[in-house]
């Protein structure tokens, strides 16, 4: 695979109209001067590595976010680990932005065996496809896992999966988790699933 | 006469209606005192199901001590129980279970419905997972308020029962 | 009912040696959820945790509320730690609407989220308690939690359900008097746990039940995620209440409790520990507090305005590190909502400190683990 197919495909992705990083991307511009000076280290430090590829969302008193395309999310995080010294995932949280026909989702990483980085949160972002009428599993909203990077996020992804109907390419255990067994509805946490009467 | 009229065939259907007619002789003394056994001795199944638990475990606190009304606390086995207190939201998962235990367990059986959740779905009655109420799987006994109620409300829900296997046929189960 | 089962309830196949056995949902040892463990004689070769019994659906509801009125269904998921459970919550709602909250206001909140803990902790120890078999230690918990139960009722008006934290303060003021009877509560509760030690922490049995099972290397609590008392009980010395210091925990001494074994007896004896600490945390909270001040800010429209912002707070809860991470597209209703529950983190564990253990010591080893399941659940 050239690296220019991948660049273009990220480029193109966030810039269309990605809600979230937009107005933090614009302040870092504005006043550059306020950044906090260790966080601006570590994302300057994401930045040099991967150059275009990683786009950041923002920098503020202990938190980083770091949107990056799905092809280098893995890749992303193989750094994130080995050279940044985050160790665990806190939380994964998948939104569904259907204005966009895409989902977001988001991985906050933090660190316990580096006293530096405790107060830390990294927060990785990445956004896979959305289909109108999904099969979960079987469609191309599909991401690759990091389990394999990050061991916490084992039931994470699965509850990610069975509530945004997200698959983890790779995940060795894509059962339900949460839903009874014979849920055969949307999966919940998209936005045009409707509760009761409303 | 005795010996015509009872034949190895129908001796079971014999011995059957003579013990119908001896409860209906004593059915009010015997009643009673079955009756009697039963409000002071209530097992309830340990079948948690929602946060209302937490008042649940402190009823049974020193405290309260809601055993002193006969309701002993739930570590019993589910053959040996008689009284379901549901203790909160069933969602869509929990709610097979919850018959199956309620078919599994011996009769007489009584069941508390505990907390807004198990009335009427309560702070959750229109989230996609859990039950507008219980009243659709088991068939409920005594209705205790609140969101948690409180250790209280559920004591006086549990004489509620008390009172109300009181006034109870005993015969329809013996 | 029909003859058919669903699919989750239907029997496994079971072969010579191995057996599936399911734990729970109806269990005196296993709460609101189902472990499903593969037995070989006693010992567990593979254990597959199934939550999801109490799963009521939190996040989504969230969605179709409004900010103050999300408040009471979000602290439904531990109920005994309500307090807790709102905190990064509205420390989300404050930062997205960048309002400071008053002095006083941070204090209070301090010393509710501290009794709140102890509150949850007695009631971990006395269902440990139970599941160990052990009824004294069900029995004296649950009834010295009271008292601080009764403080909680004298400051929100609630025994468990406070709703107390609102984005700008807290929602009442103190009581009149609160600051001494919560003094003496503490004091006299401060004693009593310290008795604890001599009746369960030193008690040979309990000491045989747990010593040496379920054990967590520091290594693994890491790469799991693990939080809270199992991670401190690991060996790593990490509480967001010194390292990440939100409200006013940083002009409080904090001490942290670590411990190095690892085993279930660890766990057990970190939860204590992290009670005489709060005791005395609230006694240097009380001294610190301002006599007097508003306790609570009026809240101004969104100043933003339109827009999407995301914001991820969390705070140390009884149970661990609790995150809520809130996107806000200016609405009055958060866009989306999703509390990082330390249960839920701490139940990756699970599995990997089963296996090899005997059967016996499953109900031991899984309430160590700090977990409540309808928190996991949401
Ligand atoms: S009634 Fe309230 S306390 Fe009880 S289960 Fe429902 S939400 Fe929880």
């Amino acid at each position: 695979m050239s690296s220019d197919v991948k660049t273009t495909t990220v480029d193109s992705k966030p810039e269309v109209k990605s809600p979230p990083p937009k107005p933090a991307a614009k302040k870092t511009e504005e006043k550059p001067v306020e950044l906090p000076a260790f966080e601006k280290s570590i994302s300057d430090k994401i930045i040099e590595k991967f150059g275009d590829k990683v786009e950041v969302g923002f920098v503020k008193e202990d938190r980083i976010r770091i949107n990056v395309g799905k092809e280098d999310v893995h890749n992303v995080a193989e750094f994130i680990r080995d050279g940044l010294n985050y160790d665990h995932v806190e939380s994964v949280s998948g939104v569904d932005y259907p204005q966009d026909n895409e989902i977001e989702v988001v991985y906050h990483i933090g660190s316990y065996s580096d006293s530096s980085l405790a107060r830390q949160i990294l927060v990785l972002a990445t956004r896979a496809q959305r289909e109108t009428n999904p099969i979960p599993g079987n469609d191309a909203t599909k991401l690759p896992t990091l389990r394999d990077v990050f061991y916490s996020v084992e039931f994470h992804e699965r509850e990610v999966f069975e509530m945004l109907g997200v698959f983890f390419e790779g995940h060795p255990d894509n059962r339900r988790l949460l839903l009874p067994e014979d849920w055969a509805d949307l999966p919940p946490l998209r936005k045009d699933f409707a509760i009761k009467g409303r | 006469m005795l010996k015509d009229l009872v034949t190895p065939e129908n001796a079971n259907v014999f011995i059957g209606k003579l013990g119908d007619i001896l409860e209906k002789a004593i059915d009010k003394p015997l009643g009673y005192a079955i009756n009697w056994g039963r409000i002071w001795s209530l097992w309830p199944v340990h079948i948690e199901t929602a946060c209302c638990s937490v008042e649940f475990g402190a009823a049974s606190s020193p405290r309260y001590d809601v055993e002193r009304f006969g309701i002993i606390e739930a570590f019993g086995s589910l053959r040996q129980c008689d009284l379901v207190v549901v203790q909160g939201t069933i969602t869509r998962k929990m709610a097979p279970r919850l018959r199956l235990v309620y078919d599994q367990m011996p009769e007489p059986k009584y069941v508390i419905a505990m907390g807004a959740c198990a009335i009427t779905g309560g702070l959750y009655f229109d989230s996609y997972n859990v039950l507008p109420g219980i009243d659709g799987v088991i068939p409920v006994d005594v209705y205790v308020p609140g969101c948690p109620p409180r250790p209280e409300t559920l004591i006086q829900g549990c004489m509620l029962l008390q009172e109300k296997i009181k006034r109870m046929k005993a015969r329809k189960f013996v | 009912m029909t003859n058919e089962l669903p699919p989750g309830l239907a029997l496994r196949k079971v072969d010579e040696r191995i057996m599936t056995l399911n734990v729970g949902p109806q269990h005196p040892g296993s709460g609101h959820m189902r472990i499903i463990v593969q037995i070989d004689g006693d010992y567990i070769v593979a254990c597959d945790p199934d939550p999801g019994y109490v799963h009521r659906g939190e996040e989504k509801m969230a969605e179709y509320r409004n900010y103050i009125l999300n408040i009471p269904h979000l602290e439904r998921p531990v109920i005994h730690d309500s307090c807790n459970v709102l905190y990064p919550y509205v420390l989300g709602v404050e930062e997205l609407l960048g309002i400071e909250v008053p002095e006083r206001a941070k204090y209070v909140r301090v010393i509710a989220s501290e009794l709140n803990r102890c509150i949850y902790i007695m009631y971990w120890l006395a269902i440990y308690g139970i599941f160990l078999g052990h009824s004294t230690m069900f029995m004296w918990p649950a009834g010295d939690r009271e008292l601080l139960i009764d403080l909680m009722e004298k400051m929100t008006g609630a025994r468990v359900t406070h709703a107390h934290f609102v984005p700008g303060g807290v929602r009442n003021d103190l009581p009149p008097n609160f600051e001494d009877v919560c003094l003496r509560h503490v004091n006299y509760f401060e004693k009593r746990i310290k008795e604890y030690a001599a009746v369960f922490y030193d008690n040979p049995i309990l000491i045989a039940r747990t010593r040496d099972t379920g054990v967590l290397s520091r290594q693994d609590a890491i790469r799991f995620g693990t939080t809270g008392s199992v991670l401190r009980a690991s060996g790593v010395d990490y509480d967001l209440r010194k390292k990440e210091p939100y409200d006013v925990y940083d002009e409080l001494d904090v001490h942290t409790n670590v411990m190095k074994e690892g085993d279930s007896y660890a766990r057990s004896r970190i939860p204590w520990l992290d009670m005489l600490e709060s005791c005395n945390i609230i006694r240097q909270a009380l001294q610190k507090m301002p006599k007097s001040g508003s306790v609570r800010v009026k809240l101004k429209p969104n100043p933003k305005g339109k827009g999407f912002d995301t914001v991820y707070k969390r705070v140390e809860s009884g149970r661990g590190s609790l995150g809520c991470y809130i996107v806000s597209d200016g609405k009055p209703e958060p866009y989306r909502v999703k509390l990082s529950v330390p249960s839920f983190r701490n139940l990756v564990a699970l599995p990997n400190l089963l296996r090899g253990e005997k059967l016996g010591n499953m109900p031991s080893v899984y309430w160590s683990l700090n977990y409540w399941p309808v928190e996991a659940d949401r």
